[in-house]
């Protein structure tokens, strides 16, 4: 194990400059993107831990510490492969899957007669029925959202979790607009299964998914009187981006697209409402359905061009939304990484060696990309409980944290998702983001929620395990906590806290008792700094 | 009376404060801060007997409140054949000089007395095409002020198009990307914030209560308050690269930290007059003390629930009159205090549910969701009086009634008149805009 990984070892450091300034000094190197994989010897614990908040959701230091010495391509192959781990099976029937199901037969009979004979109280009835099932639907949709939160904070195979938001992002539906909670689980299973699959067998599910279809009203679209929204989104959000198509080709393909609709839960293709014409999409004619469509978008360049910069968007640094700069006008480094995995999708269409090739990059643990990224809120609430090895306490208090941070899984705010970086945060979201996490680390609940404190403690010092491993001295050394903690929860030392948390322990008589590191951690974390992975 | 504070500058405030050191050092870090907006907006053209500085006030009545028991159309026997048991009797309703057959359910003295006064006035019949009865859906259609009910907030955009060159921009530089740009310009008391508030780049501040609004560690020992003091003031000096993510992150930390001052300070101030002591009173107490601190917020919203009466909602008695009740004490003892400030003519008011509720009662001596109801506004500088016509009891759209005016020409209004804004722009359409505004 490289032994310029072991914080313990490096004892209290000199003053360094700045991370924005240790950021420039990398900065030459960084204006071409070196895709080459990363040496073993340069992939230690910073990288290690860079590596799990990226693909992840962070580690602890048990965790970084093990995907370090494994050196990168094992650590990578291992997040990449979440098939080879075992975790427990999802059961098909987690939640109910009829609350929304549509009147049978009878009972729109029934409905139509009483409207007939202006029947008010059978209307009534049916109306408080209606709102009765739409209310325990919002309740079960609060249950997926947790259900998943704790997916997401207990997995073993984290990339497939971080994959799962990244399409929810990408391919943004929301129950909102669709209201039921069972399409909802079912897409998000959808997800799941083809996280760091193929994106060609993804596109293709997508056009087949009950809340896809219902979100952009294909359900709707038949042969005479085609609905364009889902033709539309196809081409500018899901695959190829504005500027790659025309509006003619928008028209045709929803043509194609007629008769993709849903019966209950599955896909169902009506071939009666499907227009079987002749059609010409971005220059290819044929008699096409709504699988050829999304075949002749697959074979566009600009697709997986589109899908890679979208990957390294949210993997390794933000760039500039697409609809404002053309793939000549990325930054140089960036272009050349996003020109690189495009070409392994366009190969196959395989995700996983697309990640692959970013996660093992030199480039991907330059300095201009560590510690840079604004932590969405389910990456600081995931990543705060697995990394620190916080108990999760009451998910429904994080999920109503999550949405007053901006990020209310299931209810992405439009169809192009959710924007992301610095749009993330502000004056009232910052105060939400550091009182998650005392919540997290002391059971205080926000206010607004019953006073009573959540009794379950959290316990800090497994944390400092790994230090005390190395030098049971260090462990017991404020400042050598101090310097570990920070490199565990910011990625690096940063010198201007220091001095602060030194006096802090010092005031309270310096011995490291369990609620003293507790304390410790809550300075951290609220630091400007926590918000950055 | 104090007027002081509407005189605040930003570099007064700051250097006012302890993170004055913070300033010293990074002085470019400040430049770019929250408060710059509120300067910015100061310089709003003014028009000629609107104040400046106007503020708008949102009272949102969650849960669908009952229009035909708010304003009874008395003179319709429609009415009384529809409520048998939970209809406001003739001798009941408090009758609105000016109008006919109309007046108002007997707990909104207050409300009747601010008409009286000219400080108030009723927009009848106020909805939407294709009316959406879920709870859900429709309060996203008011707030996106889109009936498709999907967008930004109808106030988001107004101060994205005010202050981040998003629409007409006249405020001038935009603050582009730096959604800490949007300040305090925009303050929600609840536990979310809402959707009529969230812009693409300016997004509210919201607090359940102010002590929400601050860092919660330094209540788990108060030994923690100085370094966490510290370390905030030690990184903002120490950041190098203005336009890295760690140097925006503690800009808006600090902004987060002076706004946070600011408000708690103002809400400490007890108020002059005295509330109700139900929740709307005590939202609106805390803008009022906002609003006399001087904070450069141009938009607050409150919301006072439990509006969804099916079942047992009384009459001039009951359940749906304590929450007028609630409403209309509330409000006449803002206004109350926004006097005593002398700030009352800088401040209107309106008030909006998502629906109103079906004509007939049902089984359960309640209400159902229906469709349109009246919005309240509020403030000296209204054109007061009743507007628009009462919906008609015979012409229903099944068991519905019909709206008269869409409540985006009250938006229009609104953002036209008191707000001196591009509403087509804001409202991504034409609609004719209701004169809310006394002629000058």
């Amino acid at each position: 194990m490289p032994s310029a990984i072991q914080p313990a070892q490096n004892g209290p450091k000199p003053a360094q400059p700045s991370k924005a300034g240790s950021a420039q000094t990398g900065s030459a190197k960084a204006r071409t993107a070196n895709m080459s994989p990363i040496k073993p010897q340069d992939f230690g614990y910073e990288q290690a831990r860079h590596l799990l908040w990226r693909a992840g959701f962070g580690g602890t230091p048990q965790q970084i510490q093990t995907l370090a010495s494994w050196g990168p391509t094992k650590a990578v192959d291992y997040l990449l492969s979440p098939d080879q781990v075992e975790f427990d099976k999802i059961k098909a029937d987690l939640f109910d899957k009829d609350i929304m199901a549509p009147p049978s037969a009878e009972q729109r009979q029934m409905y139509r007669e009483a409207q007939k004979a202006g029947d008010e109280d059978a209307l009534a009835k049916v109306r408080l029925m209606r709102q009765e099932r739409e209310r325990l639907d919002r309740r079960q949709i609060a249950e997926v959202q947790k259900w998943w939160l704790k997916r997401m904070v207990e997995t073993p195979r984290p990339l497939e979790e971080k994959m799962t938001l990244f399409w929810h992002g990408h391919f943004a539906t929301s129950y909102r607009t669709i209201e039921n909670s069972y399409h909802m689980f079912l897409q998000n299973e959808l997800f799941r299964k083809h996280a760091v699959g193929r994106f060609d067998e993804l596109l293709l599910g997508i056009i087949r998914d009950p809340a896809m279809l219902a979100y952009l009203d294909n359900n709707d679209s038949r042969k005479g009187k085609p609905n364009e929204n889902l033709a539309r989104e196809i081409m500018e959000l899901f695959a190829l981006g504005i500027g790659a198509y025309g509006e003619k080709d928008i028209k045709e393909g929803a043509r194609a697209l007629t008769g993709y609709t849903f019966q209950d839960d599955a896909f169902q293709f009506q071939k009666n409402n499907h227009d079987d014409g002749a059609k010409t999409i971005l220059g290819k004619s044929g008699k096409w359905d709504g699988d050829d469509f999304v075949k002749i978008i697959l074979a566009q360049p600009a697709c997986a061009m589109f899908i890679a910069r979208k990957l390294y968007g949210f993997f390794a640094e933000e760039l500039p939304p697409s609809e404002r700069l053309s793939d000549r006008d990325l930054p140089p480094a960036a272009g050349q990484a996003v020109r690189a995995m495009a070409g392994t999708l366009s190969k196959g269409w395989d995700l996983r060696e697309a990640l692959r090739q970013m996660f093992l990059s030199e480039h991907f643990y330059s300095a201009r990309l560590m510690s840079q990224q604004i932590k969405s809120p389910t990456v600081l609430v995931v990543g705060a409980i697995r990394s620190l090895n916080a108990p999760a306490r009451d998910l429904s208090i994080l999920n109503d944290a999550m949405d007053l941070m901006g990020q209310n899984v299931l209810f992405p705010p439009s169809v192009k998702g959710w924007e992301g970086g610095r749009s993330w945060i502000n004056t009232s979201t910052m105060f939400v983001r550091q009182n998650i996490l005392t919540y997290l680390l002391t059971g205080k609940k926000p206010v607004g929620y019953d006073a009573t404190a959540d009794i379950m403690k959290y316990d800090p010092m497994p944390l400092l395990e790994e230090l005390r491993k190395a030098d049971a001295a260090a462990a017991q050394d404020p400042g050598r906590v101090i310097d570990y903690l920070l490199k565990l929860c910011l990625g690096h030392n940063a010198s201007y806290a220091r001095q602060p948390l030194v006096e802090f322990v010092n005031s309270r008589g310096g011995s490291l008792t369990p609620d003293l590191v507790t304390g410790l951690l809550l300075l951290i974390t609220a630091m400007p700094d926590y918000q950055l992975c | 009376m104090n007027r002081e504070p509407a005189a605040f500058t930003r570099r007064e405030f700051v250097s006012g404060l302890t993170l004055a050191s913070a300033a010293l050092c990074a002085p470019a870090f400040l430049q770019r801060s929250a408060l710059a907006m509120h300067e910015s907006m100061h310089g709003l053209s003014s028009a000629p007997g609107i104040p400046e500085d106007r503020i708008l006030v949102v009272v949102q009545l969650s849960g669908g409140n009952d229009g035909l028991n708010t304003v009874v159309p008395f003179g319709s026997p429609q009415y009384y054949k529809a409520r048998q048991n939970i209809a406001v009797q003739q001798r009941e309703a408090l009758v609105l000089s000016g109008s006919d057959g109309i007046g108002l359910h007997p707990q909104l003295a207050g409300v009747r007395e601010m008409y009286d006064n000219g400080m108030a006035s009723v927009i009848q019949g106020v909805g939407y095409p294709n009316p959406n009865r879920s709870h859900f859906k429709s309060m996203d259609i008011w707030h996106t002020a889109d009936t498709s009910a999907t967008g930004d907030g109808w106030l988001g955009r107004y101060f994205d198009a005010e202050c981040c060159g998003q629409g007409k921009g006249e405020s001038g530089a935009p603050e582009q990307n730096d959604p800490a740009g949007g300040g305090m310009a925009a303050i929600a008391i609840g536990r979310t914030a809402p959707l009529a508030m969230q812009g693409r780049m300016v997004k509210p501040i919201s607090f359940e209560n102010e002590q929400l609004f601050r860092w919660s560690g330094k209540e788990i020992h108060n030994a923690l308050s100085d370094p966490y003091e510290k370390i905030n003031r030690a990184g903002a000096a120490e950041a190098v690269d203005t336009e890295s993510n760690g140097a925006f992150l503690m800009r808006t930390a600090l902004d987060a930290q002076l706004s946070s001052d600011m408000i708690r300070k103002a809400v400490a101030v007890r108020p002059s007059v005295t509330y109700p002591g139900n929740d709307l009173g005590r939202q609106l107490s805390m803008v009022a003390a906002m609003i006399k601190a001087g904070l450069k917020t141009r938009v607050y919203y409150v919301t006072q629930g439990g509006f969804d009466t099916h079942a047992g909602q009384g009459g001039a008695q009951g359940r749906h009159g304590q929450l007028l009740n609630q409403f209309s004490s509330a409000v006449k003892a803002f206004y109350d205090d926004l006097k005593s400030q002398n700030n009352d003519g800088r401040v209107l008011t309106m008030s909006f549910s998502e629906f109103g509720r079906r004509v007939g009662q049902n089984a359960s001596q309640g209400t159902d969701h229906g469709t349109a109801g009246p919005m309240f506004l509020f403030g000296p500088m209204l054109r007061p009086g009743v507007h628009g016509e009462h919906p008609s009891l015979t012409d229903l759209d099944d068991g519905d009634l019909k709206f008269r005016i869409d409540f985006r020409e009250v938006y229009a209004g609104i953002l036209e008149q008191w707000l001196k804004a591009d509403a087509k722009k804001i409202l991504e359409g034409s609609y004719r805009a209701l004169d809310v505004l006394k002629k000058a």
